[in-house]
């Protein structure tokens, strides 16, 4: 097992009465792709947006590489390598492609020319290089996502935040993405992703972690949790995982009605 | 190398054609008029730095403009300074100015209309400072012995002043073109565009927004210290009225927003409209507003990115009939 390039310890986040972060806690394995998974409103996003300086925890810390980086603003975190995609893809609208990767490689090429150039060697390795001169405003979802990923590269990360980057895409685009993020984590670097394309995390993650209700349910691969009995009650509500298990069974009892997912407390 | 002299060339050619206006008419009435509209292209182009470029639309530009004046004017006037360094220290006043205002304002998080509100308050405050404190001269402002010599900074003619001023936006036109295609000028645009995509990629966008500020300011100042020594006189209502941070922010929104020659087209549209209107209907106070309002207007409504925008969509959309009639033809610029 190597040693963790990302511990989040006991972090909690607290908007107001919601807290939409309780006390949670996984790691990331430097050079290995860990998922982050969970229902919806569990808590992810405001997870990622807490390792990457965006909003400060409540409580808890995030250790990087050995040094504690919480309540660090974003720009120094992506100065020490920590890139981040967002779920909401944030393209530079009026800008190209190119001049979108651009601003990411500026961070460590001073010079106009050596920024355009990385620019273009990202792009040709998220498979962008065809639509270098378009605006971003002019490219499809796919093409969006695939930005989102080829900015954040452009900053040379040593760990990739990754939020949702295969959401929306049809199943042939997802299968395109696939060998692209495999081979961002060949050449060394550490991914964590938030992801809901379950075909995905089971083929790219080698450790899962689930986040219901802000806090970490269940770990490990992507196998057990699969069949993780609090995993399908998280998803699909109290009760959900009997059903499925028993769901056959001529005397098993009839779950109650119109119990929703807002259950899942264990 | 060649894509940049490439890149250079409408200013170029732009610097020239003005630079040839003295060789063909001696009119001082042409000089004056035109020796005004680079004055107000000078000091738009400090606004477009930060609007245009950065996305901060400042509405008090006034502050700049009347600290570069006021500070040429009182080291003569008091101190005996020499016009030459005085007009230096005017423009690092004025970028000094920029400097701390951009750091209180940006620091404290404040974006769109409260940083343009903000921006106002602080010239406003500079304006009723000036015109109370001894040392600017209070009411009555502040008038620099007349002294025409080159040595003064002072002359004779309108066509020495012409050309003072003419470098001068030369100048501000290479560094804007200098920024475009530097790593400050893509992290501001960046800045502009998203704040937060922009600090997710390592940009530290707070600094990148009070450096612009400091450099607009620093331009903006420098028209202030022009006029000074143009007009000899100021008070605190020329210095820091209103009217300048008007005319600052009417140039390069008229011109094209975030271009390099925005400013400079837009200051002589908006000041030939202003002309124009005098010659009709005679010196009526306030028309001039009235007219800057509507052009305002129409360009806000059909031609956001202003004269520049309208031009490049007229180039385009003639490449592309002329595409459509040859369509062997590709590339483009």
């Amino acid at each position: 097992m190597p040693e963790p390039l990302l511990r989040v310890d006991r972090v909690a986040k607290r908007f107001g009465g919601l807290l939409a972060v309780d006390q949670a806690s996984f790691e990331a394995p430097a050079g290995r792709i860990t998922a982050l998974i969970g229902p919806n409103g569990a808590g992810k996003t405001t997870l990622f947006a807490i390792i990457a300086g965006f909003l400060r925890p409540t409580d808890g810390r995030v250790v990087y590489d050995g040094a504690d980086i919480t309540g660090l603003p974003p720009h120094r975190l992506a100065r020490r390598g920590i890139a981040r995609t967002f779920q909401i893809v944030q393209p530079f609208a009026g800008l190209t492609v190119r001049e979108n990767i651009a601003v990411g490689a500026h961070l460590h090429h001073a010079s106009r020319a050596e920024a355009l150039a990385a620019a273009a060697a990202v792009a040709r390795a998220v498979d962008l290089d065809g639509q270098l001169d378009k605006p971003a405003a002019a490219l499809t979802v796919a093409g969006r996502k695939r930005l989102e990923l080829a900015r954040a590269l452009a900053i040379e990360p040593r760990l990739l935040l990754l939020d949702e980057v295969l959401a929306g895409l049809n199943p042939s685009e997802v299968r395109d993405m696939l060998p692209v993020i495999r081979a961002i984590v060949a050449r060394g670097v550490t991914i964590v992703m938030i992801e809901h394309v379950m075909q995905a995390v089971m083929s790219l993650a080698e450790h899962v972690f689930v986040l219901a209700e802000g806090r970490v349910i269940a770990a490990g691969a992507p196998r057990e949790i699969a069949a993780d009995p609090k995993v399908v009650e998280a998803y699909l509500g109290h009760g959900a995982a009997k059903r499925m298990s028993g769901g056959h069974g001529v005397s098993a009892p009839s779950p109650l009605v119109g119990e929703g997912r807002g259950g899942g407390s264990s | 190398m060649t894509a940049q002299t490439k890149s250079l060339l409408p200013i170029l050619v732009a610097v020239a054609l003005l630079a040839a206006v003295p060789l063909v008419t001696a009119s001082n009435v042409v000089l004056n008029f035109l020796v005004v509209a680079l004055l107000i292209a000078l000091v738009g182009q400090g606004w477009n730095l930060l609007g245009g470029y950065g996305g901060q639309y400042s509405f008090g530009h006034a502050a700049f403009f009347g600290t570069g004046a006021y500070v040429v004017a009182i080291l003569q006037v008091r101190y005996g300074l020499n016009a030459w360094p005085a007009f230096a220290l005017g423009i690092l006043a004025g970028a000094a100015v920029g400097g701390v205002i951009g750091a209180l304002a940006f620091r404290s998080g404040l974006r769109g209309s409260y940083f343009a509100l903000v921006t106002l308050a602080f010239a406003e405050v500079l304006r009723i400072v000036a015109s109370v404190a001894p040392v600017t001269g209070a009411g009555v402002g502040t008038l620099i012995k007349l002294d025409l010599r080159w040595q003064a900074l002072q002359f004779q003619s309108r066509v020495p002043f012409y050309y003072v001023i003419l470098v001068l936006v030369a100048l501000s036109l290479v560094l804007i073109h200098v920024v475009e295609r530097s790593r400050f000028g893509a992290w501001l645009v960046a800045v502009r565009e998203n704040e937060d995509a922009a600090a997710a990629l390592g940009v530290d966008a707070t600094l990148v927004k009070i450096g612009a500020m400091t450099l607009s300011a620093a331009i903006t100042a420098a028209g202030g210290c022009f006029y000074a020594q143009y007009y000899l006189f100021i008070d605190a209502g020329i210095a820091y009225g209103p009217w300048i941070s008007i005319e600052a922010l009417l140039a390069p929104i008229v011109g094209g927003v975030g271009t390099v020659l925005g400013p400079l087209l837009g200051a002589l549209v908006v000041k030939s409209l202003g002309e124009a209107t005098k010659l009709v209907a005679g010196d009526a106070p306030g028309l001039d507003l009235v007219i800057y309002g509507s052009v305002l207007v129409l360009v806000v409504a059909f031609a956001p990115r202003g004269i520049a925008g309208l031009l490049t969509d007229l180039l385009r959309l003639r490449r592309r009939t002329r595409r459509a009639e040859a369509p062997a033809e590709a590339g483009r610029a």
